[in-house]
């Protein structure tokens, strides 16, 4: 098939990047309000944030690896710890998201933009400074006290802490207002994907025929609209109290510090289900693609991600069983809470319907996935045991916490993240990645995933609390905590193998076909990369898999839907 | 993967239960902890059943639907769905919700909704930046960072009731055998009870992160038969020591702002951001737990908190040798 070709028919070939000077690209690139490269903006700035906060994580596992270590100080550990947090989730998962939901949304929809391109520049670039505000912290943190620092309350910031009594200088006001900036460019984006989705798909498209990645991305967006704003609100009662004598978590005045964990987790619980519901959408169109079969129940699939979605939103407070609230309250919140596991368990239920009868091709894309249903399992499995209220008195604010909601965001989310970076590459970039280095990056990972956290769990069962930048030798928690710091060394080097292999590839990879992985959604059917308007002419559509379709006249899916 | 993981715990947990400075939740000594122990096991093993269940699934698709060397080309029998599978695997794990929940339910009332029987005694936690203070209102007297509570009645629970407040931030009080943790807040009267079956030393520290030391803010709580725990408190009414051999050191302390922080009733000092230090030599610990109570580590500590416990609120005292020697001599008097 030729490069201008495409099974909708012919297209223009994409123009030549290299023909224009340097500055008039990066130029190119600052005013864009083309998806595809605010997609691919949000994605390297993910990127670049992820290995930021890689290395902090790095710094607190060097510290941890020894008692008594003297590796960095207890200022510097609290700092690790509060940006770790902050920049993993604000600054590179809901962007990283937000990027792959900007680029393939339209195109899976046959549409040629976002609903609202000047919008979506607009979003990225607040978000893009809200990540600039809270590290400029390192510079500017203390004000005109001399040397920065950062905020060191905790990625949940609990009151009092963060008040002036606690908390003087101006790190924290860093923290607030970088959330608060980017909470803005997450609310702008989220509007965009839900009235894109809604209101831009291609004639034919009706909503029970979209894949599963844009109803999923449509759920999430809804979430974001829902959970952002409480959170934007607390921020702003913060800086309130901080500046204008407010009392709404200055406990000296009689404020109240579980207002605050009210409105953080009623962000905080959902933000979770923000994160891992583009991760199963990654999952839904991967998985059916490398077993050959279109995915199992699609309708189930749909309406258990809608009821998660509601579920999510009455699940917080469990995070706060350990505050003292009543039996009744705390009962509440473990039915809740255990209910959301069935949708969740339809989820990977259906997942492995699609996989049974198929037959699989491992590329590395699939790897990841199926890494991601093994440990994604786990973490539902230690998500059920912390959901029983008494069991999380123990559980809750230890190593085992880490452990488990390291095991959704890195052995859940993470992994299918890389398996969409594998998956989408040849589209995003036009060039092949290498396999072998693929499945050099997955081993190497999985490895170094289950050396950290599944023995990040045993500590916490002897009892050692997350936050703490030392701990007494003759606990039981010194061999573990080894393990746990060696288990890194593996995921770096993954790590470096997967950023080898873009760059490598992308330079001098071999060129990619329009549709490498004989796919079935729209995306496929442009050229890799796509022209700056998606189609040539807006193609239409008849099943749930359009691609599937055209190559299958004698048996296609519209005759069964 | 998942299964060795287990055993590796198992193992953990076996071993944990043999040593007593093993602050392990799975080997606990307290009815709380106990309960909450036996609800984890029930837990554990219906997870463990849906773990072995769904990875079999997983594994035996991976390895059954794999794509064959020499495979025809040909796309599989392509399956949209089955409402009755879909059934079976919503209904099935509804039961098993149902379960989970009323089996939490119960210890969640056994637990919380406690009635305290006659004999109970309280005692009030208050959480500071980065030291715990103990009240015994029953008893008149205060003291810091070590708990002594009176082991149970096995015949006749005998348990203590632990008020918990906080004066600056949050915190969380968690001694792993005997209870799980429940948070100190400002603003806010929290509640939990323990009631040790045995004697000796059980040790926790703070969970909830509460500041730059929140990592040295360590919890010892010693359990002590009834005559111990009354021949303790005995000596806790007592007032101060009054040694004449170390009036200097007396007054240097409360000449200096020593006095600001700390109460040693019987004297002039009554301050009370920092722990009361009337019975100072009766702990086995200083700073939280932070270091051994002996000679040495008191005097660096005047000398110079930052070497254990950088970042804690207690400033270096900046006194002469003379100064300082004879300070920590009076210190050491407290008994």
């Amino acid at each position: 098939m030729a490069e201008a070709e495409s099974v909708l028919g012919p297209l223009a070939v994409p123009a030549r990047e290299g023909a224009k000077p340097f500055f008039d690209q990066v130029h190119d690139w600052i005013v864009t309000v083309d998806h595809k490269r605010l997609g691919i903006m949000y994605i390297v700035y993910a990127l670049v944030f992820l290995v930021i906060g890689g290395i902090e994580a790095t710094i607190m596992r060097i510290q941890l690896a020894i008692p008594h270590n003297h590796f960095v100080s207890p200022q510097v550990f609290n700092q690790m710890f509060t940006m770790h947090g902050t920049t993993m989730i604000f600054f590179v998962a809901m962007p990283v998201m937000f990027g792959f939901a900007n680029y393939l949304a339209p195109l899976m929809i046959g549409a040629r933009d976002m609903a609202f391109p000047r919008l979506n520049a607009f979003s990225f670039w607040m978000s893009a400074l809200g990540g600039i505000i809270l590290y400029f912290s390192f510079l500017g943190g203390s004000g005109l006290y001399g040397a920065g620092s950062a905020p060191d309350v905790g990625w949940f910031a609990y009151a009092p802490l963060t008040s002036q009594a606690f908390s003087p200088g101006h790190s924290t006001d860093y923290w607030i207002i970088g959330l608060l900036v980017s909470g803005v460019g997450s609310i702008g984006t989220a509007l965009n994907i839900a009235t894109t989705i809604l209101c831009m798909r291609c004639p034919g498209m009706t909503v029970g025929r979209m894949p599963l990645f844009t109803w999923l991305n449509l759920v999430m967006s809804g979430l974001v609209l829902v959970v952002v704003s409480p959170l934007t609100a607390a921020q702003i009662m913060l800086l309130l109290d901080r500046y204008l004598g407010a009392h709404f978590f200055d406990t000296q005045a009689g404020g109240s510090a579980v207002i605050w964990m009210h409105f953080f987790w009623i962000f905080g619980h959902p933000e979770v289900y923000v994160l891992i519901i583009p991760a199963f959408a990654f999952i839904s169109e991967i998985v059916p693609v490398f077993s050959r079969k279109p995915i199992f129940g699609y309708s189930i699939m749909v309406a258990a991600t809608v009821t998660i979605g509601f579920i999510s939103l009455g699940v917080w407070a469990h995070h706060m069983f350990t505050i003292g609230m009543t039996s009744y309250g705390n009962a509440f919140f473990v039915a809740s809470t255990m209910a959301i596991s069935v949708p969740t368990g339809i989820k990977i239920f259906n997942w492995l319907g699609t996989m049974w009868g198929g037959k699989i091709v491992f590329k590395t894309p699939m790897l990841f996935c199926i890494g991601f249903l093994f440990q994604f399992l786990i973490a539902g499995l230690t998500g059920i045991m912390l959901s029983a209220a008494p069991f999380n008195w123990q559980l809750s604010g230890s190593y085992f916490v880490i452990a488990h909601f390291h095991y959704v965001i890195v052995g859940g989310i993470l992994f299918a993240l890389f398996a969409a970076f594998y998956y989408w590459f040849p589209k995003m970039s036009g060039k092949m990645y290498d396999e072998t280095l693929g499945k050099w990056h997955f081993w190497l990972f999985v490895i170094g995933f289950h050396l950290t956290f599944d023995f990040m769990h045993i500590p916490g069962i002897l009892g050692m609390p997350r936050r703490i930048y030392t701990y007494e030798p003759g606990r039981g928690w010194e061999i573990w905590n080894l393990i746990i710091s060696i288990g890194v060394v593996f995921q770096i080097l993954g790590t470096l193998l997967f950023v080898l292999n873009l760059v490598w590839s992308y330079f001098k990879g071999k060129t990619a076909s329009n549709d490498p992985w004989d796919a079935w959604t729209l995306e496929w059917a442009t050229a890799s990369p796509p022209p700056e308007y998606n189609f040539a002419t807006i193609p239409e559509v008849r099943s749930r898999r359009p691609l599937w379709d055209l190559k299958h006249p004698e048996d296609p899916d519209w005759k069964y839907e | 993967m998942g299964a060795a993981h287990l055993c590796l715990a198992n193992v953990a947990f076996a071993a944990a239960t043999g040593s007593p400075d093993i602050p392990s939740i799975f080997s606990p000594a307290s009815t709380p902890a106990d309960s909450i122990y036996h609800l984890s096991l029930f837990v554990l093993e219906v997870c463990f059943v849906i773990f072995v269940v769904v990875f079999s699934l997983l594994a035996y698709s991976v390895v059954k639907f794999r794509r064959r060397p020499g495979d025809d080309g040909r796309e599989p029998a392509q399956i949209y769905g089955s409402n009755q599978v879909e059934l079976a695997w919503t209904v099935i794990p509804i039961v098993i919700v149902v379960v989970l929940f009323l089996a939490s339910a119960r210890v969640i009332h056994a637990v919380e909704d406690y009635r305290f029987p006659p004999g109970t005694t309280e005692v009030t936690a208050v959480g500071h930046q980065f030291w715990w203070e103990f009240q015994y209102p029953q008893q008149g007297f205060v003291t810091a960072n070590e708990l002594h509570v009176p082991v149970s009645d096995p015949a006749q629970s005998t348990p203590t009731h632990i008020t918990l407040l906080s004066a600056d931030t949050d915190h969380s009080f968690w001694v792993p055998k005997l209870a799980g943790k429940t948070d100190l807040i400002p603003n806010r009267t929290n509640n939990m009870w323990i009631d040790p079956h045995e004697t000796g030393v059980y040790v926790g520290q703070c969970a909830q992160y509460c500041g730059t030391q929140h990592a040295k803010m360590l919890l010892r709580v010693i359990v002590q038969s009834r005559d111990d725990f009354n021949r303790w408190v005995a000596e806790q009414q007592r007032p101060a020591q009054n040694d004449s051999n170390v009036a200097r050191g007396r007054q240097v302390f409360e000449s200096t702002a020593c006095v600001n922080c700390h109460t040693i009733s019987g004297s002039g000092a009554h301050g009370k951001f920092g722990p009361d230090l009337t019975h100072l030599m009766s702990r086995e610990t200083i700073a939280a737990g932070a270091a051994l109570n002996n000679r040495e580590n008191l005097r660096q500590w005047i000398k110079d908190p930052d070497v254990f416990k950088p970042g804690s609120l207690m400033p270096a005292m900046q006194l002469d040798e003379q100064d300082l020697n004879a300070v920590t001599d009076y210190l050491l008097s407290l008994y």
